[in-house]
């Protein structure tokens, strides 16, 4: 079997180029750092842990014995004198995804060497994100005065409470992590240690701009699943 | 053909990237307790699973004493029959067949196969490993707890896994969930590597089309792995939230009814669902490196070329992709929707395609081969063998008719230990008589090697086929003893008998490997760097064993696939991968070979 790598493209069917473009030697994505690969293949993974998560909800939700309790009536924000659905969502929402709109802007400065610009803005990032983990927080306390508890809540089915806290709470872990993660860089980012590809404390891997950018794509999927919780338990 | 074709073999293209820094040890604990080194991890990954898989071995043969002379011995009691039926499955599946794969092979051949220092990531690595042997430690420690470990089965279905009167209801099946959890997380920062090293660090010239069906085999499982392990992650999670916060996702309405538990209303389908979701892929992370592997065994030591070799990639491909689609063949007799049941035996029967196109192509690589009979290539045929049976009783099983009668009886232990535990078992002996030499530079003995192949392979065939037909007379598993009924005749209780002892003498051979193992260390035959006359380029490192680096000054060049035997006008009956064409010896007044 003759496996040559090059072959004149004109006789070439699209199908097959394309396995021979991915099938190349020594990388299969071009110019893609290993870091890189690794947090894609790393989100893909967990794609599917929030996916199973999320058909999990919808299966107990289905088949719920007792009737599923209201959303808009739970999660209402009482605001001046009455209920305001969704309100504090709406902003813990809000919140999330500019901070999704920082984190981009701190992969773009990083890659044009601007250290101060970067630092700062991974640290926006940090704060909007521990905004949100703190409403998440104050909406967990709303919801136990109101008497949900995992095993149950005055409303109807005891999934709701399960689920809800379970997966928000899972997602919420995520986004700590996540904030834990850029306080660190950004210490990295001030401290020069991308610049000068200083050796990481624990992996001896070189400090790279990349890795801002690995860091944001995390933080853009914690944002993304988000908006898929956000609307199979507060919009459903 | 009328292509117009650059003379590619002739040419390496250039490095894309440059070397990778190791970190090198700095004294002995750096170099082999907490090593980043790729190889170091992969012997403590293999010794950790072959120690808990003796365990398990251990658990296996006491059910057996029970099973074959039950009313002789009292071993056991109930309880800890089904607990040791447990603590064997969950074992021999997850700690010891996929670490042993992925975490072992997977972490000595890969950087090896793929031409590379190391892997991408060897902190991430040595961490992965440390993270398996605490979820191992927390799954031993179940044994010592106050009412032992759980009871629950390996598929550890509720309601009835943490439901009062299931053995280990208190700490047994935390445990047990506690340390597949924390199996999960170091799993992943294990698998990340190998697919990010396979990926994006072969060496110049090795594209995916030149890899050794190995490395394919491992990298589709750890893919699979990757992505089938979330949902058992989400069953766990969720399950001992139903066991420690009194959630009820999974205990069911009817349940509580009869005074089982104060929650209610959840689903034990969908952690049916998820749990399979999981278990089915599963099955195929522990075949399909069994499958790479035994192509090569099969091809090195016939001295020929795999038989479709780009079918056997696609084959592996393909069955990696379907296994995500065949879970509910699991959960016929589960009370799911019946049309489930037909969507899912068809692509199980589907399945047969490309696992039978591998079979065939195995099969037609050994036509006509050179074929020496040594250890690694006695163990790829008994492989052959026990594969395709249970692959034989697996047509059976997916089918929904034939399932119902046949579930849950022994017919579907038989099936599944032929295909799923004795055929990767056999591989993964095969395997290290074939690799031991590199990673200790000395041969196995031989004689010890076949007579441990023939007691194993004959032996576990007296083992599970007789388990076929008590199966079919509905003996049902899982069953500390049967007692009095009117459908088991008596020589199920001969048979039962039988298996015990065929139990003992397999187990005893094993003692011999083991021996054998330990005594090759200094004893064995000094191998040299390439026993096997081997095309694949862990056989054509500098040093054997391969020292921290793997290939010393200047990494390999590939300018061929790695199944160049017996190439027709060559000298050699085999040309290593890293051979260039101009270097190949040929044969006075031969034709062009050797580019092939």
């Amino acid at each position: 079997m003759v496996d040559s790598t090059l072959r004149d493209p004109f006789t070439e069917t699209a199908l097959r180029g394309m396995v021979r473009d991915f099938g190349s030697d020594q990388r299969a994505f071009k110019e893609v750092p290993w870091g890189k690969v690794m947090m894609w293949a790393f989100l893909l993974s967990d794609i599917f842990i929030f996916a199973c998560f999320l058909v999990g909800y919808m299966t107990v939700r289905i088949t719920a014995v007792d009737p599923w309790p209201n959303a808009s009536e739970i999660f209402a924000l009482h605001v001046g004198g009455q209920d305001i659905p969704l309100l504090l969502i709406a902003i813990m929402t809000f919140i999330l995804i500019s901070s999704s709109g920082t984190m981009a802007l701190a992969v773009k400065f990083g890659y044009e060497r601007r250290r101060v610009a970067t630092g700062v803005l991974l640290i926006v990032t940090a704060l909007l994100g521990a905004s949100f983990v703190g409403m998440q927080a104050f909406e967990w306390t709303e919801l136990i005065h109101k008497g949900v508890r995992p095993w149950g809540n005055p409303w109807g089915a005891e999934q709701f409470g399960a689920s809800f806290f379970l997966i928000t709470g899972f997602h919420g872990t995520h986004v700590t992590i996540g904030v834990l993660c850029l306080v660190i860089m950004a210490a990295k980012v001030w401290r020069g240690s991308l610049d000068e590809e200083k050796p990481g404390f624990l992996t001896g891997r070189r400090g790279r701009y990349e890795m801002v950018e690995n860091l944001g794509l995390y933080w853009h999927f914690v944002d993304l699943v988000w908006v898929f919780i956000f609307a199979f338990f507060y919009l459903w | 053909m009328a292509e117009r074709e650059y003379d590619a073999s002739r040419y390496a293209p250039p490095a894309e990237v440059e070397e990778m820094e190791l970190p090198h040890a700095r004294g002995f604990i750096s170099k082999y307790v907490w090593s980043q080194d790729a190889k170091v991890i992969a012997i403590q990954y293999g010794l950790t699973a072959t120690a808990i898989g003796l365990v398990a071995l251990v658990l296996s043969l006491l059910m057996r004493l029970q099973l074959g002379f039950p009313n002789s011995l009292s071993l056991l009691d109930p309880g800890s029959y089904l607990q040791f039926m447990t603590m064997h499955g969950m074992i021999m599946v997850v700690y010891l067949l996929t670490a042993i794969f992925l975490g072992g092979f997977g972490n000595y051949l890969i950087p090896l196969m793929c031409g590379a220092r190391d892997m991408a990531f060897p902190y991430l690595n040595m961490l992965s490993y440390w993270v398996y042997l605490v979820s191992v430690l927390i799954l031993v420690a179940g044994f010592f707890v106050a009412d032992g470990s759980t009871g629950a089965g390996w598929t550890l279905y509720p309601p009835q896994a943490i439901s009062p009167g299931t053995p280990g209801i208190d700490a047994g099946i935390v445990l047990m969930l506690v340390s597949l959890a924390v199996f999960i997380v170091g799993f992943t920062m294990g698998g990340l590597n190998y697919v990010v090293t396979v990926l994006q660090a072969r060496t110049r010239g090795l594209t995916l089309m030149r890899l050794p069906l190995t490395i394919w085999g491992i990298f589709m499982a750890t893919v699979m792995a990757l992505l089938a392990f979330p949902a058992l992650f989400v069953a766990v999670l969720m399950m001992l939230m139903d066991r420690l916060v009194g959630t009820s996702f999974f205990m069911p309405e009817m349940f509580a009814a009869e005074g089982g538990t104060e929650h209610q209303g959840g689903s034990p389908l969908l952690f049916q669902h998820l749990f399979w979701f999981f278990g089915h892929p599963e099955v195929y992370i522990v075949a399909l490196p069994a499958f790479g592997i035994v192509s090569d065994l099969i091809a090195t030591h016939a001295r020929k070329n795999i038989f479709g070799y780009r079918m056997m990639v696609w084959a592996i491909i393909i069955i990696g992709a379907l296994s995500f689609v065949v879970w509910a063949h699991h959960m016929y007799v589960s009370g799911m929707s019946p049309y489930f049941g037909f969507l899912f035996a068809t692509t199980t029967l589907i399945i047969a395609v490309p696992t039978a196109i591998k079979v065939y192509n195995w099969v037609l690589t050994l036509w006509q081969g050179n074929i020496r009979f040594t250890v690694p290539m006695l163990f790829a045929i008994g492989f052959l063998f026990t594969f395709l049976n249970g692959g034989l009783s697996g047509l059976f099983l997916g089918n929904v008719t034939v399932d119902v009668p046949l579930s849950d009886t022994y017919f579907v232990v038989g099936h599944f230990h032929m295909v799923m535990a004795v055929a990767p078992i056999l591989v993964i002996f095969g395997a290290i008589y074939h690799w031991y030499p590199k990673i200790t530079g000395r041969l196995l003995d031989d004689t010890l090697g076949k007579i441990h192949f023939w007691v194993t392979f004959l032996g576990t065939y007296a083992i599970f086929y007789p388990m076929h037909f008590i199966g079919l007379e509905g003996v049902p598993r899982r069953y500390y003893a049967f007692g009095e009924t009117t459908f088991i005749s008596d020589s199920v209780q001969a048979l039962n008998a039988g298996i015990t002892v065929a139990a003992f003498i397999v187990a005893f051979a094993q003692l011999l490997f083991l021996f054998n193992l330990a005594w090759s260390l200094r004893h064995g035959r000094e191998s040299g760097p390439n026993p096997w006359q081997a095309t694949t380029l862990e056989w054509q490192t500098p040093h054997t064993p391969p020292r921290h680096g793997n290939f010393g000054e200047e990494l390999p060049v590939v300018y061929r696939w790695p199944y160049d035997y017996s190439v027709p006008g060559v000298k050699a009956d085999f040309i290593p991968q890293n051979v260039p064409p101009q270097a190949v010896e040929r044969e006075p007044d031969a034709g062009r070979g050797g580019d092939a």
